[in-house]
């Protein structure tokens, strides 16, 4: 029995996908080491993403939620299953502000559930607000250094 | 230096603009002051005592004129006419207006200049050796790796919400004149036995509450793979660093917790991971970077000789002006500790003249030490008594480099919030009391630090004597601490005992002065004989 | 007493509660007493003021005095510039500060 954890489809603001979004819920990390079926997994701060790495395959949808947007273990949390080849879809739920938006994305978050919506033409300015980026993460971006050398 | 090309130029316009927006949002009141302050500490704007206090950056301590102008032209038009040069390379302001803070992005950014990370739980100001590039003992330049680290490292999506700051220098030399082993991550690049250059990494150093000094956890990393084994450092810490406790929440409390063995296993084995993603940049750009930091044209032919018949520049010459790799130079330091004077501040006019002086005799370069002083590092001997006489007649002229008048002082309870006592009155009494008696001079190297909390801004622990600024029941006192050393031989200073009043410090650190004078043998330092004879005769004169 | 400072949204001036509105003038400023936290809590949101907090402070003959030096050093400015406090023309404030 899983109890209804997470944010469900109408909490999704922003989606970068062209997938239909996975139905049922998402369990805690723990759990879905026990559960050979689910493809769902909400991940803590306190998780450690890479007890995920062995399941990749079978996972829809990995929820981090951010309690407080200072606490950025999500960050390498994402980064990490998307270095590791995790194709599916990546959610940031809690506490994001649209300030937070272009960061996200450059570490593989392709859906946004946040608990206070964003201004939708706040949401345009983060995601053109920055030229370039200085460094590589897991977007596709090429970084400044590579740029310059072709 | 390092100029920037239309990739950094645009990087630095699109962040004025997003501060700009945060600021309207803030003032619009789309963002609760909990949610603006994470973001404007970003951008180095904190909220003071008395107002606003903008941090700005200055990458590797390295300013050229023209930015000491701009400087100066913003604390006219924005502030009060000066600013104060701080303990990490950077300069602050301390009467700044929110409304005002977008313009003065706009106009540092139109001098190649930011206040970008210099607040806030991410990774800030890469600091280095204020001698870079004229230091006979640098294995190289430290200054391009600085630079690349500095790329590396801004706007770093992964890394902007730590859990605490993020401290890192870059040095190139066995001396350490950066307090490198007193920083998150300390980098020295040296040569393996084959001679090729690598850095060996130093985790977990930092003052604060809980003072330590960084272990070694990796003594070569090529330098092919210098990001790599950045980024892995940083991961791990991002990943384990604790965040109940703000206390708690340095590299350095992980890297003690755990133990450096266990730190440096789940480095390697990030690093061996990242080292698959292929995230370090070409080697292309190091090259392109390095010629920034060329040496300058140097001249030939030059007199080692300075004309020494005026003595108070012959006592300027010989403490201020350090030996140059270069013959016929010298890197002088111009102090910003003039007797009584506030340590590290500057007036408009005074940064005027430093930016005149910096391209008139030093190449169009000036540095800014952690010691709240400021270098020009290329001078020629022979032009050295025409600069002495004009700094000397604006008051930046004092020779006291790293004796006890060249205090490091935070601002402390004056304009600090997170203070507990007052900093700036014990430095400028102290100062007073030296100078009046003679004995500053008598004393030679004696490095005084002084903070004016925990938090150590002041760098009190690596002081040879240390000064601690604490509140007890309501009322300012100070903790004396001796023995402290930020260089290569690095040790944190120790508390003699009980606190004084500001009176009861002032005569302390005259105490202790006098128990050296005594005890000395010859050519010790003060802090050699505390070393040799350590701290009871101290305290026996203190407490009896 | 219990009074109520902070500083100035915009301009980052420090301030305090006169009953009304916020003065740069700590001798205007008023006893807040038990309505204190209603009255930051509105004012914060309203953004006439920025990072308010009471403090205790005793009513002296010079006007409300701080309870902590902390506050006082606010209310005077630096202490090493006299010159560029609030009040910069009065060089005999510091007794009062310290």
């Amino acid at each position: 029995m899983t109890e209804k954890l997470g944010t469900g489809r109408d909490e999704v603001q922003l989606r970068f996908r062209d997938d239909a979004m996975p139905e049922g819920s998402q369990v805690t990390v723990d759990a879905f080491l026990e559960q050979a079926d689910a493809e769902a997994v909400r991940i803590e701060p306190g998780d450690d993403a890479r007890a995920l790495l062995p399941h990749l395959s079978r996972i829809r949808l990995v929820e981090v939620n951010f309690p407080t947007f200072g606490d950025g273990r999500g960050y390498s949390a994402a980064r990490v299953l998307r270095e590791h080849g995790y194709t599916g879809e990546l959610r940031a739920v809690g506490d994001v502000l649209v300030d937070q938006l272009a960061y996200m994305r450059r570490c593989g978050f392709d859906s946004f559930a946040p608990e206070q919506a964003f201004n939708e033409a706040d949401v345009e300015t983060a995601l053109s607000r920055w030229p370039h980026v200085y460094q590589p993460a897991a977007d596709a971006a090429v970084p400044i250094w590579d740029l310059r050398h072709g | 230096m390092y100029q920037y090309d239309q990739y950094d130029q645009a990087m630095v316009d699109a962040r004025v603009e997003e501060f700009r927006d945060q600021c309207r949002r803030r003032l619009e009141g789309k963002l609760t002051e909990d949610q603006f302050k994470p973001l404007r500490l970003m951008n180095g704007l904190y909220l003071q005592l008395h107002a606003y206090m903008l941090r700005v950056a200055i990458p590797y301590g390295t300013l050229s004129g023209a930015q000491m102008h701009a400087l100066a032209d913003i604390a006219d038009k924005y502030d009060k006419g000066y600013a104060h040069f701080t303990t990490r390379q950077n300069v602050q302001y301390n009467w700044i207006k929110l409304e005002e803070a977008g313009d003065i992005l706009a106009d540092l950014a139109n001098v190649e200049m930011h206040a970008i990370q210099t607040s806030g739980n991410c990774i800030r100001n890469i600091s280095s050796d204020h001698f870079a590039g004229a230091a006979g003992d640098e294995r190289v330049d430290p200054r391009p790796y600085a630079e690349l680290l500095r790329q590396w490292s801004s706007f770093h999506p992964e890394f902007s919400y730590l859990p605490r700051k993020f401290k890192i220098a870059v040095i190139a030399s066995d001396k350490d004149r950066a307090a490198m082993r007193l920083h998150d991550i300390g980098i020295n690049i040296v040569r393996n036995d084959a001679g090729e250059l690598g850095a060996a990494f130093y985790v977990g150093g930092g003052m604060g509450r809980t003072p330590m000094i960084a272990p070694l956890i990796r003594d070569f990393v090529p330098l092919d793979q210098l990001v790599t084994y950045s980024e892995a450092c940083l991961r791990v810490y991002n990943r384990h660093g604790r965040r109940d406790n703000k206390y708690k929440a340095r590299i350095k409390i992980l890297v003690h917790e755990i133990g450096a063995e266990e730190y440096t296993r789940q480095v390697e084995e990030e690093f061996a991971h990242l080292l698959e993603q292929g995230i370090e940049p070409p080697l292309a750009e190091l090259e392109r970077i390095k010629p920034y930091f060329a040496a300058p044209e140097f001249a030939s032919g030059l007199t080692d000789r300075a004309d020494r018949s005026d003595p108070d520049f012959g006592l300027w010459i010989d403490r201020n002006c350090q030996p140059h790799k270069a013959p016929g130079y010298v890197s002088a330091v111009i102090s910003l500790k003039p007797v009584g004077g506030i340590p590290g501040d500057a007036s408009a006019e005074q940064m005027h003249l430093m930016a005149d002086l910096a391209r008139e005799y030093s190449f169009d370069e000036c540095r800014v030490m952690h010691t709240q002083n400021i270098v020009l590092p290329h001078v020629e001997i022979g032009r050295l008594y025409e600069l002495w006489q004009k700094l000397d007649a604006a008051g930046l002229g004092a020779p006291n480099l790293d004796q006890i008048g060249d205090i490091i002082a935070c601002p402390g309870l004056d304009y600090c919030s997170l203070a507990n006592a007052r900093s700036i009155p014990v430095a400028q009494k102290i100062s007073e009391r030296f100078a009046a008696s003679g004995k500053g001079e008598a004393l030679g190297e004696l490095k005084l630090k002084i903070s004016g909390c925990i938090n150590a801004c002041g760098h009190h622990h690596a002081g040879h004597v240390g000064i601690l600024g604490v509140d007890r029941k309501g009322v300012e006192n100070y903790q004396l601490l001796l023995g402290g050393s930020e260089a290569e031989d690095v040790s944190l200073a120790k508390i003699t005992g009980r606190g004084f009043d500001e009176a009861g410090i002032i005569a302390a650190v005259e105490t202790v002065a006098d128990v050296y004078l005594e005890k000395r043998h010859d050519g010790e330092r003060f802090l050699d004989t505390y070393r040799r004879i350590g701290m009871d005769s101290f305290k026996e004169a203190l407490y009896d | 007493m219990k009074i109520l400072t902070g500083n100035d949204l915009k301009s980052g001036a420090v301030v305090w509660w006169d009953g009304q509105d916020w003065s740069l003038h700590i001798a205007d400023a008023v006893d807040a007493g038990d309505g204190a936290s209603e009255i930051l809590a509105r004012e914060e949101s309203a953004r006439r003021v920025n990072a308010a907090y009471a403090i205790d402070a005793e009513l002296t003959g010079d006007g409300p005095r701080p309870a902590h030096i902390k506050d006082r050093v606010r209310a005077l400015g630096p202490t090493v510039r006299p010159d560029l406090g609030y009040k910069a023309a009065e060089q005999n404030g510091w007794d009062w500060v310290i």
